[in-house]
């Protein structure tokens, strides 16, 4: 064998390996993709079309929106999302109020019992929501917030997950800027809006991407305390038109529902991909 | 100095009161709840203390099963998954054109509602009077008989289960593993292919020693993920999970609180003890095998 030979060889074991792994990865690709597809395809079969398909097509050739209409005008869709918005938007303005203080206390700020308190926060992480949703649960029934926005937002709030992560990027803030400013006779909230925060911009924007796509996709919570259609969230509401929907099995207009709740997330995910990606490895666990 | 001191703990706070609330003191709460024998929830009365409750869930066929199910779950999904995100996290960092649209697809389910597209998972299995569902048709091409996936056997069931579930947890893997691998000193491997490694060799001495932690770290909460499983489970099954014979662990929790079975938190305290207790067993196990194979 001389080298020409060995060469051509190895050249076509590569192209060989190439070829293996993008068929592989394609295969996968297509795993993910078609659900989405599916979804959209349905929901876009007329109601009739889709009922006498005994072989299901892969594509249609009267696409309609009917079924969009039917779901927003049949079931409350447009309330459920509504309601998600304001859920989404207040608990997570909340949430960054807390944590942003909170970590500017643990990063900045001395006081005595400091490390003690944040040791005493970081091993709150290991506590299971499911432990303390039961007396979450008893808490607002007998507050009786059952069926308010108060009581889906309230325990949805802190998350020190979000805390440690943000603590950990302001102490990178140089201690001499502090100083500059104190000097300067700035006071501490005027050095946490003016200097930190426009910083650690990056992170708290990533914080907050975290927690919208929590609470647009929360499901657990809000259907422990909601019974009431009017206050049920998207998760819910998917779950109820499942159940008693259209009056009849209407799977495209459900299929529409499904993509209407889908669209908002995907949407944010493509324009924040990075930040997302990055911030989810930094330790987002789902759920 | 005592002026500052003040001054922290007022920026403490709101945390210290939303945690205090509904993260601290339900922790303690559940505790007792779990003892209370007879709890009732409109008189807030109960009659005796002990391991009632306990014994109570334990011998709930609803339990047992719900406990079988999680199990079957967990030790499936995990090492299922976990391989399957090492292979394409393999395959990711071994090409270089389109990997950015690759990475971006496979993430795509993190970002949607685990309710709505387990909908989608449902018809797409599901046998109904008007049509077998595309996955029959597909089996129908292999000669394999229609099943239906959703109200059908106790195996199938649990097939589409285990499959919703890996397809939701595995960009959370592919990501972290990407990330890992990505960050393996390239040096190792330009030394290996000095030597002639083979790539099975390069694979197994020095990028599976290397990215161990991470490995190690997706498997443990992989296994605490998949003992939770609930939502994808309703899902695919619908909120009457017991009747479908699909509940688990945490739906039974659920279930006890509040539902069509509800209002029992004192026997959804004790099965949320438990379920705690498990987890915080295998967490354990975990560490402890990890000391003895995990390379740093």
């Amino acid at each position: 064998m001389d080298y020409e030979t060995i060469e051509k060889k190895a050249r076509r074991r590569e192209t060989l390996r190439k070829a293996v792994t993008y068929t592989l990865l394609t295969v996968w690709g297509v795993m993910v993709l078609f659900p989405f597809y599916w979804m959209v395809l349905t929901s876009v079969k007329s109601y009739g079309a889709y009922n006498s398909e005994w072989i299901p097509k892969l594509y249609t050739l009267s696409p309609t929106l009917q079924n969009y209409v039917d779901a927003f005008t049949q079931v409350p869709l447009g309330g459920y999302l509504l309601n998600t918005a304001v859920f989404t938007v207040i608990t997570t303005t909340l949430m960054l109020i807390v944590t942003v203080l909170a970590a500017f206390a643990f990063a900045r700020l001395n006081f005595r019992g400091k490390e003690l308190v944040f040791t005493l926060f970081l091993s709150l992480m290991m506590i299971p929501t499911e432990l303390v949703v039961i007396t979450n649960f008893v808490t607002i029934t007998n507050l009786d917030l059952r069926n308010t926005f108060t009581g889906l937002i309230l325990p949805s709030v802190t998350s020190v997950f979000y805390i440690y992560l943000l603590k950990e990027n302001f102490a990178q803030v140089p201690d001499e800027l502090y100083y500059a400013a104190k000097v300067d006779g700035t006071s501490d909230l005027k050095y946490l809006f003016k200097v930190m925060i426009p910083i650690c911009r990056p992170t708290i924007v990533t914080i907050t991407i975290l927690k919208v796509i929590e609470c647009w996709n929360s499901y657990v919570w809000p259907r422990l305390v909601t019974d009431d259609k009017a206050y049920f969230l998207v998760s819910n509401g998917i779950q109820e038109i499942r159940e008693n929907g259209f009056g009849r099995e209407n799977i495209p207009a459900m299929m529409a529902a499904v993509v209407a709740i889908s669209l908002p997330l995907i949407v944010l995910f493509l324009i924040f991909r990075k930040k997302i990606m990055e911030g989810v490895s930094r330790g987002g666990v789902k759920g | 100095m005592e002026k500052k001191n003040w001054k922290g703990w007022l920026y403490l706070l709101p945390a210290i009161a939303f945690l205090g609330v509904f993260l601290v003191y339900p922790l303690l709460d559940v505790l007792t709840y779990s003892f209370e024998e007879g709890y009732n929830f409109a008189s807030q009365t109960y009659f005796g203390t002990g391991l009632y409750n306990y014994r109570y869930v334990l011998r709930d066929p609803y339990f047992l099963q719900a406990l079988k199910n999680t199990l079957l779950l967990v030790a499936i999904t995990v090492p299922v998954s976990t391989i399957l995100a090492l292979v394409i996290s393999m395959g990711l960092s071994s090409i270089r054109g389109l990997r950015e649209l690759y990475q971006t697809v496979y993430f795509l389910p993190y970002v949607t509602n685990t309710l709505a597209v387990g909908l989608v998972f449902m018809i797409l299995f599901k046998k109904t009077p008007y049509s077998d569902g595309l996955v029959n048709l597909l089996l129908s091409w292999f000669g394999a008989g229609p099943v239906d996936f959703i109200d059908g056997p106790y195996w199938a069931k649990m097939f589409v289960l285990c499959f919703y579930t890996v397809w939701v947890v595995l960009p959370f893997k592919i990501l972290i593993l990407t990330g890992a691998l990505a960050s393996v000193d390239q040096t190792y491997y330009n030394a290996a292919k000095v030597d002639g490694t083979s790539r099975w060799r390069t694979f197994t001495k020095i990028t599976l020693p290397m990215i161990s932690p991470t490995v190690f770290y997706l498997v443990i909460t992989g296994f605490i993920g998949a003992f939770k499983a609930y939502s994808d489970v309703v899902a695919l099954f619908g909120t009457n999970l017991n009747a479908a014979g699909m509940n688990t662990i945490v739906g039974y929790i659920y279930d006890m609180l509040y539902g069509d079975s509800g209002g029992y938190p004192s026997y959804a305290s004790a099965a949320a003890m438990l379920l705690f207790a498990i987890v915080l067993t295998i967490t354990c196990i975990n560490l402890l095998v990890s000391r003895k194979h995990v390379h740093y």
